[in-house]
């Protein structure tokens, strides 16, 4: 393990030493390297402006600067919007944002040039769900769109090939220093853990059981921007490519704990298709691609949207402390709000998927579609065997102070033929399984009667009768 | 001719490769200072005791200053002197500033910022509509009155009167660029500001006035702002002037950018509304007379208030004859945040009334609301010949209107027999008394309807309807007719600075700001076809008050209208110049030399305009002129409510349909089309640019975006994790934008109409149909609310099944 942190910048290498841990590449970009194309929009990766593309030797990926740490960088290449065009000519992406009128104030811009520079590299035409994570206030997107889907035939720059050349080496050699420090009198300076292992970060996590883990930072990262917080100790988990695995193990589909949710979306979607729809709608792009299905759940939020869908398809926890290990029920970590079944020094290592029948339905309410926390998340698991309900796993984040199983549902619809009349029996159990709260989002009697709809919903579709606006067309 | 081309806003080749700067990207020198405010956390009060030592104590911090270090407090307040920098010991709102912190770093700041150690005497704040009016609590001393015939009358006359209530939201502006200063300092004194500001006039008043200088000590100079929306219009105010107090002081560059949750806190937002109404009607459903009761919380300071107030009655006529009208409109003073301008200043407020009356009619009645619509609308222009004295008529009116709309076939009516009767138009007023003479909505909506199919579509909505039982569609309609020119009919003005250099490049300047709408690139468009030159030969160059004074702010939709015409004074000034130099020099008719094709062509010679420049240099002409342009034709009374405030208006109509879902209220649009009358275009793709996403931010007010007060007055949407502009994939499926091709009858810049404000209001046509698609739901008056969120649409549904 190095103090360094080694990347390429636009096609350069770079090597920061001495670099406050939680400054935010951002912040390094615009102040040490006086690279101002990239914008702070939110400083909270709510709106993309400072979207970067990202590349290691295996993914081109869209990410939020701005709430990306210096060290989450060793080892990959960055292109910001100032490095993604060719020698002399534009990236495609860049000319047909011109042509079609694809910016107005430009300062949404250059983020939305990331975006679709990364999405042209991968081939991605899924336009609305690119530039989710992508605010412009201006144009409607409606001319944005044109350029990207104008810009989709043509061929990538010759950076991306390099790029990837580059890294190979950057890994092994030691390269010149050529970046800023990135000091500032009113950061602290401690050095970051960074294993490249799970036995060394539980080891060392043992010893500091109070340190801050860091994953994908796209919620520790407002903890730095936002609430201005001295994380330190911390730990970058960012090298520890043994909790990145995705398995078929005798038990289910096993994703460790550092998965991202970009990577888990072609694991899950095949088995649980509407799983992977709501990972679709689950925050942005830029923040799926770092965002960690451990981290959504070792954080604890009561409106993380993997747990109510993993609770549903009775998911088991895998935790480790030092040298031992334990398996738990989802559902059994969160134990009240900010409080979860985990000892000083533990850390969340998997999440096992139970193999099953897929009976799933993901219900996301939220003011809008894309890139919301949810008001309501209703993820509903219902088994029917000769019309009647055999089994069922109901559970919703949003409408207590953890993600919750509706026990009083559930155990209303057990053993009840599968009609309307049943749903609506069921329904009225909603008030003893849930008190929600009124909040910005939502108001606590339209989350519980929303909550208790979506069962009917999930009556209805079962129906095959059409129950949801997303899938209209005009 | 550079003028009409769909050409690409001038600075996008820098937008998209990250060059353009913004305020924050301009480099800075090393001593500069950062600034950031320290906000109170109650909403009405007392300061009643402050400690900021430990702010001082802060890594970084160089300077703290209170409002009680300050002999005199500046003020930031664009109209009443309201709105001092920092707390004077009172607090108005929370999320006021209270004290500055200057500090080496923009981080460094934030985190001193946090440090302070206040206490107050808390008093209960007034925060809503019926609290401000128990306590009284306005600007003005009572509510405005707008009066037109015998309301009263009119209601009791009327077959029917149906009342009703509106409420709608505010608006966060959300421009991706937050609000920004920098501040160097000069020798003796002076001061050069830069600012993210529509309004860079008033940031030299008003930093001038901060540091007791006359206004020639104070530079201002914008290149762009990252939007604007009427956001930066007076809210950068206290950036600048903090920045400026701060360079003051020390000597060093002083830089402030508020994080975007501090933007949200601090800075006011659209104002929210309050629209009651009582409306009479005939039995086919005519308009007998309105009588409407408009309620705003202005916030706790009076900033633009009273002309956002004054515009929401200007538009509570929308498109429609009002026989007989009454507008009553209570200015209500509350603790939050001072609402301030926001693209459509008011209009779109008193035009969502109307359109709920239209809505609220057709729902009485059992009519298509478009029947109800077209029934009320005011007469096209030329309905009568010769009623109209403008001989602009005549050249460029309803013809070519007509002209463009031949070959789509004949225009539908709706019911037929329901259509109006051509209205005598010296007799069609508005509320405020104002002839209407050049109203088009008529053939506008007829060919709209036609080309989206309304009526088939509509028919097919009511089958789906009929047999879905969770998904139920809707589809309106809406028109939009927008009043141009500022209300205060001074600011309807404007000055340019034009350079001819001796190798024929051309320097532009005046007193228009770029804030993503393309004004720089449309005038310039102008400059280039009056000297008849391709457009690169004229260079764009930053809004400078040292070079154009006494600006008014670029707002009200006036920025093409006012600089344009302002830049082809000044061009012409020049160009008459060249021409009478090289008619003297050729022996040739003056009136006969033409600019044209990059050359001057005097006779059978034609000039590079490269060369005429250089000649007319060594005759010692001067290639310099300033332009200067006044609106023809205002005059208004605010306080009677009479006169003609407007020069025109710029008109459009918008065809929503959505689907909601009645278990959740989770709505979308599914297709939109838009037919707008932007003049003669200047150039149709800026235009359509403005539309397209007019369209989308008016559809979000709407809809997604709800700000959210708890009852301590602290405003608990403060950032996009809670606060949802409209997102990608929430654009219309279908999204068709066209122009309404025909000449502006009033003698605007090529005669081209404002295009910035109007299309916002075509997102009512998104509200209306959502209101259709409830209706389907149950037999009752849904009364649905705005905006719009899922959780009001389920209440309308609840509602509408009683």
């Amino acid at each position: 393990m190095s103090e360094e942190v080694n990347f390429l910048l636009n096609g350069q290498p770079v090597t920061i030493t001495g670099a406050a841990p939680t400054r935010t590449f951002l912040d390094w970009l615009r102040e040490d390297q006086r690279l101002t194309g990239t914008k702070e929009g939110c400083n909270e990766g709510d709106c993309g402006a400072c979207t970067v593309v990202v590349s290691d030797v295996s993914h081109t990926r869209a990410m939020n600067a701005c709430i990306l740490f210096l060290p989450q960088l060793h080892g990959k290449s960055v292109r910001t919007v100032e490095g993604i065009a060719g020698d002399n000519t534009l990236h495609p992406v860049q000319e047909e944002m011109v042509e079609k009128h694809g910016s107005q104030c430009g300062f949404c811009t250059p983020g939305i040039v990331a975006s679709l520079a990364a999405a042209h590299a991968n081939g991605r035409r899924d336009f609305d769900d690119i530039l989710a994570g992508n605010l412009c206030r201006c144009t409607g997107y409606a001319p944005i769109v044109r350029a990207a889907e104008a810009a989709a035939d043509t061929f990538p720059p010759l950076w991306l090939e390099s790029d990837r050349t580059a890294l190979q080496s950057l890994i092994v050699q030691k390269t010149t220093s050529q970046g800023g420090l990135g000091d500032r009198q009113d950061e602290k300076k401690t050095t970051p853990f960074r294993p490249d292992n799970s036995d060394a970060l539980a080891e060392w996590y043992s010893a500091n059981p109070h340190a801050t883990l860091i994953a994908g930072a796209t919620d520790v990262g407002l903890w730095v921007t936002k609430q201005l917080r001295d994380l330190s100790p911390v730990a970058f988990l960012a090298g520890c490519d043994d909790l990145k695995t995705i398995e078929e193990t005798p038990e289910g589909l096993r994703l460790g704990a550092m998965v991202n949710w970009t990577d888990a979306i072609p694991a899950i979607a095949p088995v649980h298709p509407r799983f992977g729809e709501l990972i679709r709608r689950f925050s942005s792009v830029q923040v799926r691609n770092a965002a960690t299905v451990g981290g959504n759940i070792a954080n604890g939020s009561p409106i993380g949207d993997g747990p109510p869908a993993l609770i549903a398809l009775g998911a088991i926890l895998h935790l480790r402390n030092g040298a031992e290990r334990r398996d738990i029920a989802l559902e059994d970590f969160f134990l009240d709000y900010g409080k979860q079944d985990r000892a000083p020094g533990e850390f969340v290592e998997a999440v096992t998927i139970p193999r099953q029948p897929d009976r799933l339905r993901c219900y996301k309410l939220s003011k809008r579609f894309d890139q919301d926390i949810s008001a309501v998340c209703g993820c509903l698991s219902i088994t029917i065997e000769n019309g009647t309900v055999t089994a069922a796993r109901i559970a919703y984040g949003g409408m207590a102070g953890i993600p919750k199983r509706a026990a009083h549902v559930e155990a209303a619809l057990i053993g009840q033929p599968w009609t309307e009349a049943s749903v609506q029996k069921a329904m009225v159990e909603y008030a003893k399984d849930f008190t929600p709260l009124t909040d910005m989002r939502a108001s606590a009697g339209y989350r519980l009667q929303t909550a208790a709809n979506m069962l009917l919903r999930y009556f209805h579709e079962d129906q095959g009768t059409p129950a949801n606006v997303l899938e209209v067309r005009p | 001719m550079s003028v009409a081309k769909p050409l690409p806003h001038d600075a996008a080749p820098l937008h998209v490769t990250g060059q353009a700067r913004y305020v924050d990207d301009i480099p800075v020198p090393a001593d500069c200072l950062h600034l950031a405010f320290g906000l109170s956390d109650i909403a009405c009060g007392r300061i009643s005791s402050i400690d900021l030592s430990a702010v001082r104590a802060a890594p970084g911090v160089v300077a703290v200053i209170a409002g009680t270090d300050l002999a005199e407090i500046p003020d930031c307040s664009p109209s009443n002197h309201d709105e001092p920098l920092l707390s004077d010991g009172a607090i108005h709102f929370l999320g006021q500033p209270v004290f500055l912190v200057a500090a080496t770093s923009h981080l460094a700041a934030r985190k001193a910022a946090r440090l302070a150690r206040i206490t107050y005497d808390e008093t209960s704040p007034i925060l809503t509509i019926e609290a401000a009016l128990a306590a009284n609590a306005r600007f003005e001393d009572g509510p405005r009155i707008y009066e037109k015939g015998d309301i009263d009358q009119a209601l009791t006359r009327a077959a029917h009167v149906i009342e009703g209530q509106i409420e709608m939201g505010g608006q966060e502006h959300f421009y991706l660029e937050g609000q920004a200063a920098l501040a160097l300092p000069q020798e003796g004194g002076d001061m050069v500001i830069h600012s993210s500001s529509q309004h860079p006039t008033e940031i030299q008043h008003k930093v001038a006035h901060a540091l007791h200088r006359p206004m020639n000590a104070v530079r201002v100079e914008v290149r762009r702002m990252g939007g604007g929306f009427g956001g930066k219009e007076s809210q950068g105010n206290h950036l600048a002037i903090a920045c400026a107090l701060v360079a003051d002081q020390t000597g060093r560059p002083a830089k402030m950018r508020y994080d975007r949750d501090d933007d949200f806190m601090i800075t006011g937002k659209r104002h929210d509304f309050r629209i009651d109404y009582r409306a009479g009607v005939d039995a086919e459903g005519r308009l007998t007379g309105v009588d409407f009761t408009q309620y705003t919380r202005c916030g706790w300071a009076m900033d633009l208030s009273l002309p956002v107030a004054d515009r929401a009655m200007l538009h509570a006529d929308n498109a429609y004859h009002l026989p007989a009208a009454r507008i009553t409109s209570h200015r209500l003073r509350t603790n939050t945040q001072s609402a301030t301008a926001y693209r459509g200043f008011g209009g779109p407020q008193g035009v969502l009334g109307i359109e709920r009356v239209m809505d609220h009619i057709a729902e009485l009645l059992g009519k298509d609301p478009l029947q109800i619509r077209r029934l009320n609308y005011y007469a096209d222009m030329g309905a009568k010949p010769g009623a109209r004295p403008d001989e602009a008529v005549e050249k460029t009116g309803a013809g070519s209107a007509h002209k463009i709309s031949s070959g789509t076939g004949k225009a539908k009516r709706f019911g037929g027999t329901h259509s109006p009767e051509p209205m005598e138009i010296g007799q069609q007023t508005t509320p405020y008394h104002m002839p209407i003479t050049d109203f088009l909505l008529n053939g506008l909506t007829d060919r709209l309807a036609s080309q989206c199919n309304y009526a088939a579509r509509r028919a097919a909505i009511a089958d789906w309807n009929a047999s879905q039982p969770i998904l139920k569609k809707g589809i309106a309609l809406t028109p939009v007719k927008f009043g141009i020119s500022f209300t205060l009919t001074h600011l309807n003005q404007a000055g340019a600075l034009v350079h001819v250099y001796q190798d024929g490049s051309i320097h532009m300047n005046h007193g228009g700001t770029e804030m993503g709408q393309g004004l720089f690139q449309k005038v310039a468009q102008v400059a280039a076809d009056r000297f008849g030159v391709d457009l690169e030969h004229v260079k764009i160059t930053a809004t400078d008050t040292a070079k154009v004074p006494n600006t008014s702010a670029t707002a009200a939709s006036s920025g093409t209208d006012l600089n344009g015409m302002a830049v082809k004074d000044a061009c012409d000034t020049i160009r008459t110049r060249i021409a009478e130099f090289l008619a003297a020099e050729h022996q040739a008719d003056v009136a006969k030399i033409r600019f044209a094709d990059n050359h001057v062509h005097v006779g059978d010679q034609a000039i590079p305009f490269a060369d005429a420049a250089a000649r007319a240099y060594l005759g010692r002409v001067s290639l310099s002129a300033t332009g200067f342009y006044k609106t023809p034709d205002i005059e208004w009374d605010r306080i009677k409510g009479r006169g003609r405030p407007f020069f025109y208006f710029a008109q459009g109509a918008a065809c929503s349909e959505v689907v909601i879902d009645t278990l959740t209220g989770e709505n979308r649009i599914l297709r939109t089309d838009i037919l707008h009358d932007a003049g003669s275009s200047l150039n149709p793709a800026l235009d359509i640019g403005q539309i397209e996403g007019g369209f989308v931010q008016g559809a979000g007010w709407l809809t997604t975006e709800e700000l959210v007060w708890d009852d301590k007055g602290h405003l608990r949407t403060h950032a996009p994790s809670t606060y949802k502009i409209p997102a990608c994939s929430d654009r219309p499926d279908i999204f068709n934008v066209a122009l309404w091709d025909a000449p502006n009858p009033a003698k605007t810049i090529y005669r081209s109409k404002a295009v910035g404000e109007p299309p916002f209001m075509h997102g009512i046509s998104v509200f209306s149909a959502l209101a259709h698609a409830v209706s389907a739901c149950g037999p009752n008056y849904p009364d649905l609310q705005a905006p719009a969120t899922a959780e009001a649409v389920l209440a309308a549904i609840g509602r509408a099944r009683g």
